[in-house]
């Protein structure tokens, strides 16, 4: 008898479908029309479909856009490899999972280094849904319920933002940005008032513009809560949000060592200070000892989620993005303070260098007069879409296309990256290529 | 005996390293970082360090890992080799530019909609909860559009239900109330009935529920739900159990969250990511987030032309490389391979329960799908889970459903054999008779794993929570 029989037997069932016999027929389901392959034909299939795909290997590439083409360094895709940290779930049982507790407490101290911060939390989903999280958390400390954001907020941001701060019946409002692209700091403090829950400055911002006001932001804000959305790649050698009076510093983790993978998954990160962490959303790591005395780490604070406090939770997330936090915590090791200095400077160096390239032949880059991260907009004399498929056809993938329109005081632009993935060739490439078809 | 590794590994920032360059970068002056406290390791340094540090972990890889309602199957490696050939692609390149990618998205939302019997699919939501979460917004949005979204306030879900059921639907602003469970461990029905009316805005369950009792009355629940002009909501968590077997649309639900990471067998990776597509019928397919993925014939491309979108839930599509390591699964196993798990992890469960239920309690009924409940006799969950741990073993989910008190929540899996499981069942007999004889070795227990039993108490009091903490 073979072992399914066997058990099968052992339960007292002559067939399996007494198994289901609890499942009235009513609702039993004939088949599930997919076919199998066997596991060849599988991978040669996937073969075939990633073959249709034009990678940034395959194609010079300079999209951004609040995800960034990176380098992943082999050590680190090895450590995240390890199937002891990917094959494990959630650390519930802390004794049997130290190496994933101490990986996500040394992540938890890296981006707590990188924005000056006092705390930060395993992982959200996104930058996205950190910066809902962000405007719910505001809400909790403060009561209050409108949400003042840049006018240039991508509208996807807003979106998301508008939907997680929809069930508390808060609101967003926009501030206008100055000539220079950085936040109008006369126009931001008339809108602030007894209502307004939070602050919400990108540094650099959506342009790549790094904003030389956002120091002289906290003081306007009374019980406001201040949140600033960062590059955490640009805190190697920018101020870090602390020490500008931040209360709530959120960005995209990806840009740390994740993968872009066609926009997930990615990594959400959210970091405070210590006064607020019972506010907080998502898991947070503690250090403590075991019954010996030794050094120990386990998921602590607990009652402020989900499984224990329910419809009372800070946050409903529960599956996060913990091995985006291993695969970001890698990544800093690996770098290390002097290789991120060294990345982000390469990366600023790249911009600029793109930005003369295309000055001398005769486009306006940057738009805005302001130093940049790895980002900026160049003025486009045509639509920028039509710019964009051209583009390709010259075997080069431009940035993101804005229209004029969009944004108040910009063209027909084009918002370009350069990562370390950027070579000078592909920058020729983009230049010549742009100046072609426009 | 199992014996962890052990070492006293160090934390990153206390490892000897380089020191600290200046770098002289063009940035305005007074936001110029001053230092940068981290270390300057070499790749060795760094390699060993994380390796060392999962050595002190357990993964599916290493052994029987049977947390209920988490669905810790074997994930094969077909999946994470493929999911690396798509790793640089940004999501806004070119339609003609990701055909392979959007395909991929394409025939996963297809191959979903055969699985479950639903009309349409996102695949935005990066999680179960956050698929949750989107159902909730898809519940308002709906009720909003029909002018009911002020009187319908009330989302209703069982006592069993998963904690992020209750939060999900509080984020989205509704009120929560519980409907309690009947002693067959289902659904009161009468309660149910009672408590549904024109301010019903929908009622999430989970079928199996988390007892592993499949709600038998479904049909009835529907009817209630649906002559109320209220919503039904299919929290997929435990589709491991039903697959080919019934389908959420058959049973009459209008709003399905799948968990990639638990059915479709994408590894959980230390606590994510999952992937938590959603999906609708009838009406709610015009409320989806968009963009939605739609082939022409021709060629792959993104719809956002959605009636009535909530907008978006978060940046993008969604997890991306999750879907492509459940899209590998699915093609691997088509639809009768999907219904064998399900049959066999249904087996699994109920050999395995059959095998220790007369050493423990096993509350409610007696056949199970594929997770079952059951309370130690003469222990603490608590003290079974750690004991489980010194045999190499990772325990069950404990405590949870909050309905049964030292609760062990167990779910094997199909991924586990006769062996595998028969070995399970002979620790749990034996820390059972443990418990009688010789209850110290519960209580001190794990003695095995890289620590010992951690002062969560401390942890909470006093929070350390980045090294900086320490200083």
């Amino acid at each position: 008898m073979n072992e399914f029989d066997d058990m099968l037997k052992y339960l007292g069932m002559k067939s399996w479908e007494e198994l289901f016999s609890d499942i009235p027929k009513e609702v039993w389901k004939k088949e599930i029309e997919i076919d199998a392959m066997d596991e060849i034909s599988v991978y040669r299939y996937a073969k075939e479909l990633a073959a249709k795909n034009k990678d940034i290997f395959d194609m010079p590439n300079f999209l951004g856009a609040g995800i960034y083409f990176h380098y992943i360094p082999p050590a680190v895709l090895e450590i995240v490899g390890r199937s002891e940290f990917y094959t494990s779930y959630t650390p519930y049982q802390p004794e049997i999972s130290q190496g994933m507790l101490q990986t996500l407490f040394e992540y938890q101290s890296v981006i707590a280094e990188l924005t000056g911060m006092d705390v930060a939390n395993s992982s959200m989903y996104d930058s996205h849904t950190s910066l809902g999280e962000a405007a719910r958390m505001a809400y909790r400390i403060n009561k209050r319920k409108e949400v003042l954001v840049p006018e240039n907020l991508y509208w996807e941001k807003e979106s998301v933002l508008k939907n997680y701060i929809a069930g508390l019946g808060m609101s967003i409002k926009k501030y206008p940005l100055n000539e220079r692209g950085m936040v109008a700091l006369d126009k931001l403090q008339e809108l602030i008032s007894e209502d307004t829950a939070m602050v919400y400055v990108e540094n650099p911002n959506f342009f790549g513009v790094i904003d030389e006001g956002v120091d002289e932001i906290k003081e306007m804000l009374g019980k406001a809560i201040y949140t600033v959305g960062v590059n955490p790649l640009s805190l190697a050698v920018l101020k870090p949000p602390a020490d500008y009076g931040a209360d709530i510093v959120i960005g995209e983790g990806q840009i740390l060592g994740n993968p872009i993978s066609f926009g997930g998954p990615l990594l959400g990160i959210f970091a405070t200070r210590k006064q607020y962490v019972r506010k907080m959303p998502g898991r947070l790591i503690g250090e403590t000892v075991d019954q010996d005395g030794r050094r120990a780490f386990v998921m602590t604070l607990q009652t402020r989620e989900q499984h224990i406090r329910r419809g009372k939770a800070t946050s409903n997330i529960c599956s996060n993005e913990a091995l985006c936090a291993v695969f970001s915590v890698a990544f800093v090791a690996y770098y290390g303070a002097n290789g991120l200095k060294e990345l982000a400077k390469k990366n600023m160096d790249n911009a600029r260098m793109l930005m003369e390239k295309l000055r001398n032949a005769g486009f306006n880059a940057p738009i805005f007069d302001a130093k940049h991260f790895n980002e900026f907009l160049v003025e486009l004399p045509k639509n920028p879409h039509e710019i964009s498929k051209e583009l390709l056809k010259h075997g080069v993938h431009g940035g993101l296309p804005i229209n004029a329109g969009c944004y108040r005081n910009v063209p027909n632009s084009m918002l370009l990256a350069t990562t370390e993935l950027v070579r000078e060739e592909d920058m020729d490439k983009l230049v010549s290529a742009l100046k072609e078809v426009s | 005996m199992y014996q962890q590794a052990k070492y006293d590994e160090p934390l990153l920032i206390e490892i000897k390293g380089k020191e600290e360059k200046e770098i002289i970068v063009d940035v305005p002056d007074k936001l110029k970082r001053s230092s940068l406290n981290l270390p300057n390791l070499e790749e060795w340094q760094v390699v060993r360090h994380y390796t060392r540090l999962s050595q002190m972990n357990y993964g599916v890889d290493i052994n029987t890992y049977p947390l209920g309602s988490c669905t810790m199957k074997y994930n094969p490696k077909l999946n994470e080799e493929i999911a690396k050939w798509f790793s640089y692609l940004h999501p806004y390149q070119d339609e003609s530019t990701v055909q392979g990618a959007l395909q991929i998205m394409y025939e996963l939302q297809e191959m979903l909609k055969k699985i479950t019997d639903m009309d349409d699919f996102t695949l935005q939501p990066a999680a179960g909860a956050h698929g949750e979460f989107t159902g909730m917004l898809l519940v308002r949005a709906y009720h909003e559009y029909k002018g009911e979204l002020e009187k319908r306030r009330n989302v209703l879900l069982p006592d069993s239900a998963h904690g992020t059921n209750p939060a999900s639907a509080a984020m989205a602003g509704f009120n929560v109330i519980e409907i309690p469970s009947n002693e067959k461990g289902m659904v009161d029905l009468e309660a149910l009935e009672a408590a549904t009316d024109d301010t019903t805005a929908a009622f999430m369950i989970t079928n199996p529920n988390t007892l592993g009792i499949f709600e038998e009355e479904i049909l009835e629940i529907a009817k209630i739900m649906h002559k109320n002009g209220a919503l039904l909501y299919y929290d997929g968590a435990n589709l491991n159990a039903i697959m080919g077997i019934t389908s959420p649309g058959i049973m009459g639900f209008d709003i399905v969250h799948l968990n990639l990471h638990k059915t479709f067998s994408t590894p959980h990776g230390g606590g994510g990511p999952g992937s938590g597509p959603v999906g609708v019928r009838g009406e709610l397919v015009d409320f989806l987030p968009v963009p939605i993925v739609r082939y022409d014939g021709e060629k792959y491309y993104l719809d956002y032309d959605v009636k009535h979108t909530i907008g978006k839930v978060r940046s993008f599509y969604g997890n991306f490389g999750v879907m492509v390591k459940a899209w590998a699964y699915i093609k691997r196993f088509g639809g009768e391979g999907l219904k064998n798990a399900t049959i066999r992890a249904v087996l699994n469960s109920n050999y395995l329960k059959e095998r220790i239920k007369g050493h423990y309690e096993l509350p409610h009924k007696d056949l199970r799908k594929h997770e079952f409940v059951v309370k130690p006799k003469n222990a603490r969950a608590l003290d079974v889970a750690k004991r489980l741990l010194d045999f190499g073993v990772h325990a069950p989910t404990i405590y949870f459903p909050l309905i049964v008190h030292e609760a062990l929540m167990i779910e094997p899996t199909e991924s586990e054999n006769k062996e595998t499981l028969d070995k399970f069942a002979d620790i749990m007999l034996q820390i059972a008779k443990d418990a009688e004889e010789n209850p110290e070795i519960l209580k001190e227990a794990p003695h095995n794993t890289a620590i010992k039993r951690v002062d969560e108490v401390l942890a909470a009091r006093k929070p350390v929570l980045t090294w900086k903490d320490k200083r």
